[in-house]
């Protein structure tokens, strides 16, 4: 059956086509001092929106991610953040962030934090999401979180008394998602590691999705249940092949764990660090011409099929 | 260690996996005893087979072949808080005497000497699953009387035992080192010395630790690492000695 033939409205996907550039998204839905998400869980971190906010100089913004990974290091770097609100800031089975370390440790530059657990963190986007004010969990007894963030408060239960941790909703001006595929109206679908997108997508004000794939309703019709993101939520969609680098995309591409190394020395000296921003992020124009400056890359990290069967979707 | 902390691990138990020494310890267990090992990552993958090791929490070889792939909502509140984890492993750069966790900073929360990675999911791993398993190196350094920040709680934080607290899991029963391993004791939680690895002296466990550890009447001797072990852990688990790196 064709598309049009489905008689779905944009199902063409031309009138209401939200495809934008990087720059174009960025620069419509990222303001300064804005309150700014980019999700996703080692995998599918959008580094290229990462970069192009560095590129617009963006200030003053308010970051949130569970991990911080090397993408808000990156930011923190270049001096685009005022405060990070997260829950575990590491570089995944390297050790620190060492741009993070210097503004916490020595005030280079000065960065305020809000601490969580990733459940706290979790809780935040569920509660935005779902438009209430906080969100209740059994957590943080006996530990200092509460003790350095007084937003983790306690709430009895109204029906059996227990007392219990309470966190307040998130709710950011923008959230920016990467998935493996999306339709012009933003209908994103996803495989592989959810992380918790699906909730910040929901708790945002703005949506941008950002896609290894461009698809036609169609494809996304076919398989309903693979759609984390509905169209309906998304403001922006840009079409953005490796965007994710050295993030991965299961079924494209692997994470690029060398440069997650690499990043531990690149990170540790300003200088370094300052000459890689550069070089990377302001030394493009985008991340086609980033990929430029790595031969070989797409070839050493591109995924090997493993399909899945499909399932039955008749009645 | 790592051979140590697998042998803690039954057959069919539901285990949330940490990154590191834990993720290698659960893997061996996998290939040896414990074929039945459900591994639980808090990226989302459950009843994960991973063919490679994986580097991060979030690798993908931790999806392809698993049971389950879900968001992290429904880890936390339903694997987690739902009260479906059997055992969690945790680590940290200091571990005091009742098994407290410091994973968040060195010195001054305001002004710290050292600012470490933070809690991650372990501090509702610490609550909620219904035994933790602590893995470490034995230094005075990592092993104060009391830690700094009570990132993930042992048996007894701030003065009050679990049971005041209202934890659901019953703490960290163990702590494995490089040299002997420390169990909570019935009476009080605190962790005493129960058992030795071979050639290792009482004086090098207690010489290591920042309080005084009472070491139990009859202490065990570990059983070394058997050649299939060595094998699976040097040519299949981690070749790369990413993991290994010393041990």
């Amino acid at each position: 059956m064709s598309e049009a033939a489905t008689g779905a409205p944009g199902a063409l996907g031309i009138a209401s086509s939200k495809v934008l550039s990087m720059r174009e998204a960025i620069a419509r839905y990222v303001h300064d001092g804005d309150t700014v998400v980019i999700e996703g869980f080692t995998h599918l971190i959008c580094f290229a929106a990462g970069h192009e906010i560095i590129r617009q100089k963006r200030r003053d913004l308010v970051l949130c991610r569970l991990t911080p990974d090397l993408i808000y290091d990156q930011l923190i770097a270049a001096a685009c953040a005022r405060k990070l609100v997260f829950s575990w800031a590491g570089n995944p089975g390297v050790g620190s962030l060492h741009a993070f370390r210097r503004a916490v440790e020595r005030g280079r530059p000065p960065l305020e934090i809000e601490e969580y657990s990733h459940f706290g963190m979790v809780a935040r986007f569920s509660a935005g999401a779902a438009h209430l004010p906080f969100w209740p969990l059994r957590d943080y007894q006996g530990t200092d979180i509460p003790v350095s963030n007084p937003l983790i408060k306690q709430v009895t239960c109204p029906f059996t008394g227990e007392s219990l941790a309470a966190v307040p909703a998130l709710n950011p001006d923008v959230t920016i998602v990467h998935a493996q595929r999306a339709d012009a109206e933003g209908n994103a679908q996803i495989w592989g590691l959810l992380g918790v997108q699906k909730e910040a997508a929901f708790a945002s004000k703005h949506v941008i999705v950002v896609v290894e794939e461009l698809v036609s309703t169609s494809v996304v019709r076919a398989d309903p249940n693979r759609t984390l993101i509905p169209g309906v939520i998304v403001d922006a969609v840009v079409v953005e092949p490796w965007g994710a680098h050295p993030s991965y995309a299961q079924g494209h591409y692997d994470r690029d764990n060398e440069f997650y190394v690499a990043w531990d020395d690149i990170a540790r000296d300003p200088a370094t660090l300052a000459s890689y921003l550069d070089k990377y992020v302001m030394g493009v124009s985008d991340r086609s011409e980033y990929l430029t400056l790595h031969e070989g890359l797409t070839t050493r990290l591109a995924a090997r099929d493993m399909f899945c069967a499909g399932v039955n979707y008749g009645y | 260690m790592t051979v140590v902390a697998a042998r803690e691990l039954r057959d069919g138990e539901i285990v949330f996996v940490g990154i590191g020494l834990p993720n290698l310890a659960c893997n061996l267990a996998r290939a040896t005893h414990a074929p039945g090992l459900v591994l639980i990552y808090e990226s989302g993958a459950i009843g994960a087979i991973p063919e490679r090791l994986p580097v991060s929490i979030g690798d993908p070889s931790l999806v392809t072949g698993s049971l389950m792939v879900t968001g992290m909502a429904d880890v936390f509140q339903l694997f987690l808080q739902g009260g479906r984890i059997e055992v969690g492993f945790l680590g940290g750069a200091q571990i005091d005497k009742y098994g407290n966790i410091n994973t968040t900073v060195v010195g001054d929360y305001e002004k710290p000497k050292v600012r470490l990675p933070g809690s991650g999911g372990a501090a509702e791993i610490a609550i909620h699953a219904r035994r933790t398993v602590i893995i470490s190196r034995l230094s005075t350094r990592a092993f104060p009387e009391s830690v700094d920040y009570i990132t993930s709680p042992g048996n007894r934080s701030k003065g009050k035992s679990r049971k005041e607290w209202g934890m659901p899991g019953a703490g960290p029963v163990k702590v494995i080192t490089d040299r002997g391993v420390l169990c909570a004791s019935d009476v009080d939680g605190e962790m005493e010395l129960a058992a030795l690895y071979p050639g290792v002296a009482l004086e090098d466990v207690t010489s290591r630790v920042g309080w005084a550890l009472r070491a139990r009447e009859s202490l065990e001797m570990v059983a070394p690492p058997d050649a299939e072990e060595l094998r699976l852990l040097r040519e299949v688990l981690d070749p790369g000695k990413l993991y290994l790196k010393g041990s």
